[in-house]
């Protein structure tokens, strides 16, 4: 238990309204041995990343449902490149049509986990992105 | 990205980014920890340190935001501290009291932290220590430190502030049993939320009996809870009389008065030298588990790890007893 605890935030942007899919995978996170910081529905694109700053988080997740991910994602990715966050990696979990994958991770999304992805994937995902050189 | 040293700079310059990193390897790593607070300790001393505990749910991350909004009103600066536990078996942690924090956002002059509590001896009380040092020399006028009133060493975290808050809630405070004297101790100002709620009064009237000291509630006398039945004046100006107060993290009521209490209590030990008095307790603690993380640590390192394994199964086997053990400990570390 004394290896390195991975901060992780867990974040729902948008604004549909459940966010079942964000607590398993938070739970999923936890019982990996992370520490998971989970901030509740409806959450601005200022109000993640300002929580990403306080928090010092080494990897950010966003479930997104709604479809508003085109809008959300690049607003997203300039904010943590103004707040000085441009080197801790952004994942996307939910429902992103194949199609946007490209422009995704041209706007500089780390990682895509469809419905189908298993917590051992995300979480060797996380731990290898970490891993890579950063004071 | 930098070096220690110039995020301790660019933190006490207002860096957010710095501040966090720091934060992180405060948690990480005692060593850094040290250097960190070595650092900035002599520009801290003027924060106001308020503890928040109670048991799961009780309402204290609600309670902390309307707090924070109504200290923001007065224009001082807050930072939160809010430990959750560290599930023993994971050793993952789910921190989720932002989720009642989010009117908070957007707001520069609000600082939130998530801790787990890691669970290693005294560690949490070391790193939230620390931490609480980092962000005072950092400039905010008021830490709020919440941590769940069921382990020890939670409690005494919140415990360690000028001024602390024991939080209960209707139907969960009202059968004495339930609420732990330990933690009834401790506070400064009982808190009853939820006062929406139906059975308040019953919780009221169980904690005003749980403190034993009639109508008026109990007195806190340099620190120690003292039985009296004449009033405050009467019996000493140097008494704080704990007050037992209703809120409503949902409606507002009774938080801007909370945040009068929590002000008369640091002008209370300002006024009768107890400030100091407190800050003197906490460095004992401090320096306490310093001293004892320090000579273990160097006991350890002098010593085999199996000469020590084999004292214990000694010990376990009867075929030593653990003072012996020690003499023997001593005599191997000291030659
Ligand atoms: N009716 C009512 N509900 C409240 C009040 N304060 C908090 N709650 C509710 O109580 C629940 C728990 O509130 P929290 O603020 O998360 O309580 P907590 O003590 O921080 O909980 P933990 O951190 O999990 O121990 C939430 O559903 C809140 O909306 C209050 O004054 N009145
Ligand atoms: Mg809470």
């Amino acid at each position: 238990m004394n290896e390195y605890k991975p901060r992780i935030l867990i974040a729902k942007p948008g604004l549909d309204g459940h966010d079942r899919g964000a607590k398993v995978i938070a739970r999923a996170l936890r019982d990996a041995g992370m520490e998971v910081i989970y901030t509740g529905l409806r959450q601005t694109p200022e109000m993640i990343v300002e929580a990403a700053l306080q928090e010092d988080v080494d990897a950010i997740g966003l479930s997104i449902l709604s479809g508003a991910h085109t809008v959300l994602v690049p607003r997203i990715m300039t904010l943590m490149r103004e707040n000085e966050m441009a080197d801790v990696p952004v994942f996307l979990g939910g429902i992103i049509p194949p199609e946007d994958a490209a422009a995704m991770q041209e706007a500089g999304i780390a990682g895509i986990f469809g419905p189908g992805a298993s917590i051992d994937e995300i979480s060797r995902f996380i731990w290898d992105q970490i891993r890579l050189p950063n004071a | 990205m930098f070096p220690l040293e110039q995020h301790i700079l660019r933190a006490l310059d207002g860096s957010v980014r710095s501040l966090a990193r720091l934060i992180t390897r405060i948690e990480n790593s005692p060593d850094e920890a040290r250097q960190i607070v070595k650092q900035v300790y002599h520009q801290g001393g003027h924060a106001h340190v308020v503890g928040i505990t109670g048991p799961p749910g009780s309402g204290k991350s609600s309670l902390v935001t309307e707090l924070a909004k109504a200290i923001r009103k007065r224009s001082l600066t807050v930072a939160i501290i809010a430990v959750d536990p560290t599930s023993p078996f994971t050793g993952g942690a789910l921190l989720g009291d932002r989720v009642r924090m989010r009117d908070l956002s957007g707001d520069k002059g609000v600082f939130i932290r998530s801790m787990a509590s890691r669970g290693q001896l005294g560690g949490l009380a070391q790193a939230t220590g620390a931490v609480v040092q980092l962000l005072d020399a950092a400039g905010y006028d008021v830490i709020l430190v919440e941590t769940v009133g069921a382990g020890q060493a939670e409690v005494d975290i919140a415990a360690a502030a000028h001024t602390t808050l024991v939080i209960e809630a209707p139907g969960m405070g009202d059968d004495v049993q339930s609420i732990k004297a330990g933690i009834l101790e401790i506070a400064d100002i009982l808190v009853v939320n939820k006062a929406d709620r139906p059975g308040v009064e019953r919780t009221v009237n169980a904690l005003r009996s749980m403190l034993q000291l009639g109508p008026t509630g109990g007195t806190r006398h340099h620190g120690r809870i003292v039985q009296n039945h004449v009033t405050l004046e009467e019996q000493d100006p140097d008494a704080w009389q704990i007050p037992v107060h209703k809120t409503s993290a949902t409606t507002g009521t009774g938080i801007a008065e909370l945040v009068d209490l929590i002000t008369r209590h640091a002008r209370h030990l300002r006024d009768t030298s107890q400030w100091l008095e407190r800050e003197k307790q906490r460095g004992q603690k401090e320096l306490e588990v310093l001293l004892f993380d320090h000579f273990l640590r160097r006991f350890r390192s002098e010593l085999p790890v199996e000469y020590e394994q084999q004292i214990i199964e000694a010990i376990a086997r009867r075929e030593l007893d653990p003072y012996s053990a020690i003499d023997q400990l001593l005599a191997q570390t000291n030659q």
